[in-house]
């Protein structure tokens, strides 16, 4: 098993009124923006992130947003060519390139292979589809996000493998002269680890092109589902999915003691957590979603996230003031919720080292990405989380996933393990554990 | 009492359902970027002495989407043919804001299609001040109320949008969304050719629009009069982007009165 470590780079210095104030993380005026320190702050989160490598992780990831101090990733590729001249040892994993927002799939070839070429061989790449804001922030139409996915990497995977001067006529991209002189090191290409939040059609592209899944912090007993959704694409494509097919990224904080643990832990909740990234306006462009996902939206019973009864949009378009500390009592309850939901893992090394055990059990991931508190909590902090994690958490995950079973897209590639035709395939995880514990 | 009745023709490469009222000579209607708001007190005015066609745009739920169709000049494409093969031109249209955008589409390609044309609140060129509303950010909700200056004081606003959706109405909004959003991203809404390719057009062309729109600004009718120079303007006062059903007496006179002439 491999154990990586993801941090959003927030933005530690924005005052937190300001982002519950409108509503959201996305559309937070720049106005704030401080230039020195974030200057400081982009050389910090290289410096951690090779602190991640020195205390021993063995993947770095970075992302990227768009207009949202949620993240200070805009342009994951600089960080990551960085990275890869910086550390030594560690993969770098990209949870992903937002391909139909780039716009651009001859350009990020380009730079993909330049990072892996830098790095010998150590990219990881990974694709998304971009957030639903960054349709808007992006001038990408959303109505064209999935086709523009698939068509990026189809058009990528093609740039990398086929001999040039070749010409492109597809529907949404031209290229009259295909001829990337920058190809991956790694041969044919860098392995593509795919992250998600339980879209359906991304789990069945998934399994139908044998890229690793990793679930962003996703529900535990839907994401079982889904990953025996993916399985059984899989058996259809003539292989057994295993643990080398899924990863599992999941929010961590670790601290000496629980109660401090617990304490800084609520940095995750800054500016109201992840559930503020964007307004419903925001997160839903029209046709970023399948037919089926708008059917199955407009099914739930009340349905207000999607403004179609007006409370929560009232709230979002009439002035208002935020008493942070009002948000903070109200967010409590389900801080505490989301930890007994193993959907937050936080406190001592001892409590955290338990807990991940039962996320490898119940879903039997071969690859565990921790992503380190938001907020302003201070370096020394969140090196203190990573050291434990890395040192204390790290090597008994390790040997329990040996225990396990939970072989690694490195160690195996995935789809390599075939099935034959009405051969019975093997449950891919285990929701014995959420039932013992009362989650299902 | 006109009712209206819904047939499904097999017509310029595509199954395109046509709601269809009323009799006399035929006046086509191109619905808005949400979709045909139903049958109104208006066009019950109308079919007394005209056939009213509307057809349901490709896209919006019940006319299957066209893939090949990617702007709104495709669109207007597909409807002109549409047109020719039903024999109708020249014929009248009327079309309601992105559908005025259609029907000047069409207009610009083929300035023999319509006899006469009623823009309402048309978008289709870059105002020449302010900006046509982004509808695209905002929920469903928040549009449909924009659409109207007075929601409570416009009784058949309720008939599209009374509080709250079922599921099927949510869904067909999204349809109609997505559809807009695929043809309409970018430019937003307008096709900066548009004005150069009306210039010259001799179809009598009515441009109505409501005083207090928030959805198309007043900058989108002086454009479409720089382009066409002929062309009469209305304003309806204190009413918004869909005059129609927010003062039907009055767009029912000056349309009624201008398809008379």
């Amino acid at each position: 098993m491999k154990i990586g470590y993801f941090t959003e780079r927030p933005v530690r210095w924005v005052p937190e009124e300001v982002i519950l104030q409108n509503g959201a993380h996305f559309g937070v005026s720049n106005k704030y923006f401080d230039r020195e320190k974030a200057s400081d702050e982009y050389n910090y989160w290289l410096d951690e992130n090779c602190y991640a490598e020195e205390v021993g992780f063995d993947i770095v990831a970075l992302n990227e947003h768009h207009g949202n101090p949620f993240c200070m990733g805009s342009v994951m590729n600089v960080e990551a060519a960085i990275l890869a001249r910086i550390t030594k040892r560690a993969r770098i994993l990209l949870i992903g390139n937002p391909l139909p927002i780039i716009k651009h799939p001859l350009r990020m070839a380009e730079e993909l292979a330049e990072i892996d070429l830098i790095s010998r061989g150590r990219l990881i790449a990974g694709w998304v589809r971009g957030a639903g804001s960054e349709q808007f922030f992006n001038n990408a139409n959303p109505s064209y996000n999935r086709e523009y996915f698939e068509e990026a990497h189809d058009f990528i995977v093609q740039a990398w493998t086929r001999p040039g001067p070749w010409r492109y006529e597809g529907k949404h991209f031209h290229y009259r002269h295909v001829n990337p002189w920058a190809l991956p090191y790694q041969k044919p290409y860098p392995p593509m680890w795919i992250p998600g939040t339980l879209s359906p059609e991304t789990v069945l592209w998934c399994a139908k092109h044998s890229y690793p899944y990793f679930g962003l912090g996703t529900s535990l007993g839907p994401t079982c589902d889904l990953w025996e959704y993916y399985a059984e694409e899989a058996q259809r494509n003539g292989y057994q999915a295993g643990p080398e097919n899924f990863g599992y990224v999941i929010p961590t904080f670790i601290a000496e003691t629980e109660e401090k643990a617990q304490e800084l832990g609520k940095g995750f909740l800054f500016g109201g957590g992840q559930n503020t990234f964007a307004r419903p306006e925001h997160t839903l462009p029209p046709g970023y979603n399948s037919k089926d996902a708008i059917r199955r939206l407009a099914k739930q019973p009340h349905g207000s996230w999607l403004g179609i009864s007006g409370e929560k949009l009232r709230g979002h378009t009439e002035e208002r003031k935020v008493d942070p500390e009002e948000v903070h009592r109200k967010l409590e309850p389900g801080y505490k919720r989301a930890q007994s939901q193993y959907q937050l893992i936080i406190g001592s090394p001892k409590t955290v080292t338990a807990k991940l055990k039962t996320i490898l059990a119940v879903l039997r991931p071969g690859s565990l990405v921790v992503f380190n508190v938001q907020g302003p909590i201070s370096n020394k902090d969140r090196q203190t989380s990573m050291r434990l994690m890395a040192q204390e958490v790290g090597p008994a995950l390790k040997e329990h996933a040996k225990s396990l079973g939970l072989v690694d897209a490195i160690e195996r590639t995935p789809g390599q393990s075939k099935i034959q035709p009405g051969v019975k395939r093997v449950p891919v995880a285990d929701k014995g554990p959420l039932k013992e514990l009362g989650l299902l | 009492m006109i009712k209206a009745t819904e047939e499904t023709l097999d017509i310029a490469g595509a199954r395109l359902v046509m709601v269809k009222g009323g009799s006399g000579k035929p006046l086509l209607i191109f619905h808005d970027e949400l979709g045909y708001p139903g049958w109104m007190t208006w066009n019950e005015s109308l079919a007394h002495d005209r056939t009213l066609l509307i057809p349901l745009q490709p896209g919006y739920g019940k006319t299957p989407r066209l893939d090949w169709i990617r702007s709104y000049r495709d669109l207007a494409g597909f409807y002109s043919q549409v047109v020719r093969e039903m024999k109708l031109d020249p014929v009248d249209a009327i079309g309601f804001s992105a559908g005025g955008f259609i029907a000047a589409e069409m207009a610009a390609a083929d300035p023999r299609i319509f006899s006469r044309m009623v823009l309402v609140a048309p978008m289709g060129i870059k105002p020449a001040e302010g900006e046509i509303m982004d509808i695209f950010p905002i929920t469903i909700r928040t549009h449909l109320r924009a659409t109207v200056a007075d929601p409570a004081g416009t009784p058949e606003f309720a008939k599209i949008y009374g509080g709250e959706m079922t599921p099927e109405q949510f869904e067909a909004f999204e349809d109609a969304r997505a559809e807009s959003s695929r043809i309409g991203w970018e430019p937003y809404m307008h096709n900066p050719s548009l004005p150069h390719l009306l210039r010259g057009l001799k179809t009598p062309t009515l441009l109505v629009w409501g005083s207090a729109d928030n959805i198309v600004p007043r900058g989108c009718i002086d454009a479409y009069q720089q382009a066409i120079a002929h062309a009469q303007v209305a304003i309806i006062e204190k009413v918004g982007h869909r005059p129609e059903i927010e003062n039907s007496a009055e767009f029912e006179r000056v349309v009624s009165r201008f398809l008379a002439a």
